[in-house]
């Protein structure tokens, strides 16, 4: 916070200027941004200084008062622990199809809400949305109960009157589930935010290119595709930033497993920290998983990042 | 050719009737402009003609061939918007070419019909950037580039010109005349300016509520105006109307007696006029005089002057209470308040019924 010495400020004698400065230091404006910036320090970088610090010791709860400094062996031990590789592919797998199916399925139910007219309109939007307001653990335990259980679920159900056996869903396809679950509760995000940006598409530029020959499909592809292309890079980030930390729906659905099936990076830490009580582990877990999204983050503002800045 | 008929053409939104029953005939390399106050339908108009809008009822005819039903692209006509609804992430070059990538023209075809426009509009240099990087009066001409590469039959302007400043549209009016007579084409240009209309048309269509108040040259509009919207539409500053009753009838010419205090003879043939129907007189502010002798004076009070340099428009009220605007000399400004002697030029006074329809057409014919 140094405000002391400013080039722009107004050359003024020695003593008016640190009177000025004084003033500066004791004024209003570093007392009014003082709360958030305790606020910043309070609940960002004492965390995280602290997640350093366990990240060094040895930090099991079923082992108080032995909390020897043991270097990068937590992180050793996360990165060779047999979750850790499937936890990572899992994560990855997870982010990517769900970005895949609330991209590709957002646009064409938006372009289909946006080109059609019928009766309820209005309601179908309100009920596309909604799964967006569900509470992911509800959600989770409304697809476990209702719709994948083998015994008294709708899919099973269906599969039954069909003649077929019943599948077990969480069980046979646990990362599978999970993605159709995350993607029921991402997908409202991604055709709200498409449905907007598809309403300020220029009229007059639809038309022109009616004029022109172009079809619905043409249309489509040449004037919506690329009228879409920022807000889709929106929907990218902000569901990377949100689907990399995916956990209530693994813990009511699957626990993560059977095995290490549907376990992500998410799951892995809370498995270390809460269910092997490893603190210091998780929080060596913790902080590669701060550097993945960072990696994340960086790759994305590369790719897309053009995109959002770029004016037209 | 391109010859386009319309036959008793409306047109509804939610029932309401936007377009009222319209006939109109557009001769191969006319410039038609349609001309009216917003709301009028001229807008309407011309997108029913493009095919973006349904047609209610009527019949569009082009070279003899029902176009009514069919879709846009079918018609075989180009339209310029007024935003210019260029593409905003293709380049120009593709914006030009777009339709005919569309209709999977041959590659050189294309290549040598966008080089065409390219050199008709002067945009060579332009060809690689994108819409966001021209000025408004370059993108228009995009706008017009990509209706000339499809060398439509009739070209189809919608407002082209009121997105761009003053000292602009008066160039971009010229060019478009220019390239009237280049292309040799057919044009229809909707417009609220009169001065586009004056300056560009061939054959002005006034609309008005609907309806076709008046279809002529821009001269005949402005010397023979149909009716009093007409007459108050084209023409700056706007016609005043003075109201008044036939004061005698015969055989060549008929009395009026203007309430604000004089009484003219104008030649007019009587025509179904009786001994005190009420009248309205219409005169033009260049056709009334500043003057203490002449046939017909009329004593005003000034109102505020526009001083112009060339010319001052006098606003001024009669004694009956009636607006009236007169075009004097740069050089002359009255006080308020000034008492003025007004006398009217005979020759040039336009006479209405009661229900505002010109009567004894025409009262004077310019060649």
């Amino acid at each position: 916070m140094n405000t002391t010495t400013l080039p722009t400020a107004p050359r003024t004698t020695a003593p008016a200027a640190r009177a000025a400065r004084a003033m500066r230091r004791l004024g209003p404006g570093w007392f009014l941004v003082s709360p958030s910036v305790a606020l910043l320090l309070l609940w960002m970088l004492v965390p995280l200084a602290m997640t350093v610090y366990f990240s060094t010791i040895r930090y099991n709860l079923l082992y108080p008062g032995d909390n020897d400094f043991v270097g990068f062996e937590n992180f050793y031990y996360f990165l060779t622990d047999a979750g850790f590789v499937p936890g990572m592919l899992n994560t990855l797998l997870l982010v990517g199809s769900v970005l895949l199916i609330s991209v590709v399925l957002g646009v064409l139910i938006a372009a289909l809400l946006e080109a059609a007219e019928f009766p309820g309109r209005g309601l179908v939007r309100v009920l596309l949305i909604s799964p967006f307001f569900i509470m992911p653990t509800v959600s989770a335990l409304i697809w476990k109960n209702l719709l994948f259980h083998p015994v008294s679920g709708i899919l099973a159900a269906l599969w039954k009157f069909f003649g077929a056996r019943p599948i077990d869903w969480l069980a046979e396809y646990p990362l599978l589930s999970v993605i159709i679950i995350v993607s029921w509760q991402w997908l409202p995000f991604a055709i709200l935010i498409l449905m907007t940006a598809m309403q300020s598409l220029d009229q007059e530029q639809k038309e022109a290119a009616r004029l022109d020959g172009a079809g619905p499909l043409a249309i489509f592809w040449h004037l919506t595709l690329p009228h879409l292309a920022r807000p889709i890079a929106v929907v990218v980030m902000i569901e990377t930033i949100f689907l990399l930390s995916v956990f209530a729906e693994i813990f009511t659905t699957t626990s993560g497993g059977p095995g290490y099936a549907s376990t992500n990076l998410a799951y892995l830490i809370y498995n270390q920290a809460l269910l092997q009580f490893d603190v210091g582990m998780a929080s060596a877990g913790g902080l590669i998983a701060v550097v993945i999204a960072n990696i994340a983050a960086i790759v994305l503002v590369r790719m897309l990042g053009k995109n959002l800045t770029e004016k037209y | 050719m391109a010859e386009l008929k319309i036959r008793n053409l409306t047109k509804g939104f939610d029932g309401l009737e936007i377009i009222k029953g319209i006939d109109l005939d557009i001769r191969d390399r006319e410039f038609v402009v349609f001309v009216g106050p917003s709301g009028c339908g001229k807008s309407t108009l011309l997108r029913l003609i493009a095919g973006l809008e349904d047609v209610s009822g009527g019949q569009i005819e082009l070279d003899g061939r029902d176009i009514t039903d069919l879709p846009p692209a079918a018609r075989d006509l180009a339209m310029v918007f007024q935003t210019y609804a260029l593409y905003p992430h293709m380049s120009v070059r593709r914006n030009l070419s777009f339709a005919l990538e569309l209709a999977r023209a041959d590659k050189q075809e294309i290549a040598r019909k966008v080089e065409d426009a390219a050199r008709i509009l002067e945009l060579g240099p332009l060809l690689e950037r994108k819409p966001r990087q021209l000025s408004g009066g370059q993108r228009q001409r995009v706008a017009i580039g990509r209706a000339i590469v499809r060398n439509p039959r009739i070209f189809l302007f919608d407002e082209p010109l009121s997105n761009l400043d003053a000292a602009l549209r008066v160039q971009m009016r010229l060019e478009l005349a220019r390239l009237h007579q280049e292309l040799k084409a057919t044009m229809i240009y909707v417009t609220h300016d009169q001065v586009e209309a004056m300056t560009l048309a061939d054959k002005v269509v006034v609309l008005n509520g609907g309806r076709i108040e008046q279809v002529g040259s821009p001269m005949t509009l402005y010397h023979s105006p149909a009716n009093m919207f007409v007459a108050a539409f084209i023409g700056t500053p706007r016609m005043g109307f003075l109201k008044g009753r036939v004061g005698a009838v015969n055989a060549d010419g008929c009395a009026v007696e203007v309430d604000a205090g004089c009484r003219l003879v104008l030649p007019l043939g009587g025509a179904a006029l009786a001994v005190g129907d009420p009248v309205t007189l219409g005169i033009r502010p260049e056709h009334l005089n500043r003057s203490e002798t002449g046939p017909c004076l009329m004593e005003v009070t000034a109102d505020v002057s526009e001083r112009l340099g060339s010319d001052t428009y006098c606003h001024v009220r009669t004694d009956s209470g009636e607006p009236l605007t007169v075009r004097i000399r740069g050089d002359f400004s009255p006080r308020y308040g000034e008492r003025l002697r007004l006398s009217l030029d005979v020759d040039h006074c336009h006479l209405f019924d009661r229900d505002g329809q010109a009567i004894g057409q025409p009262l004077q014919q310019v060649a």
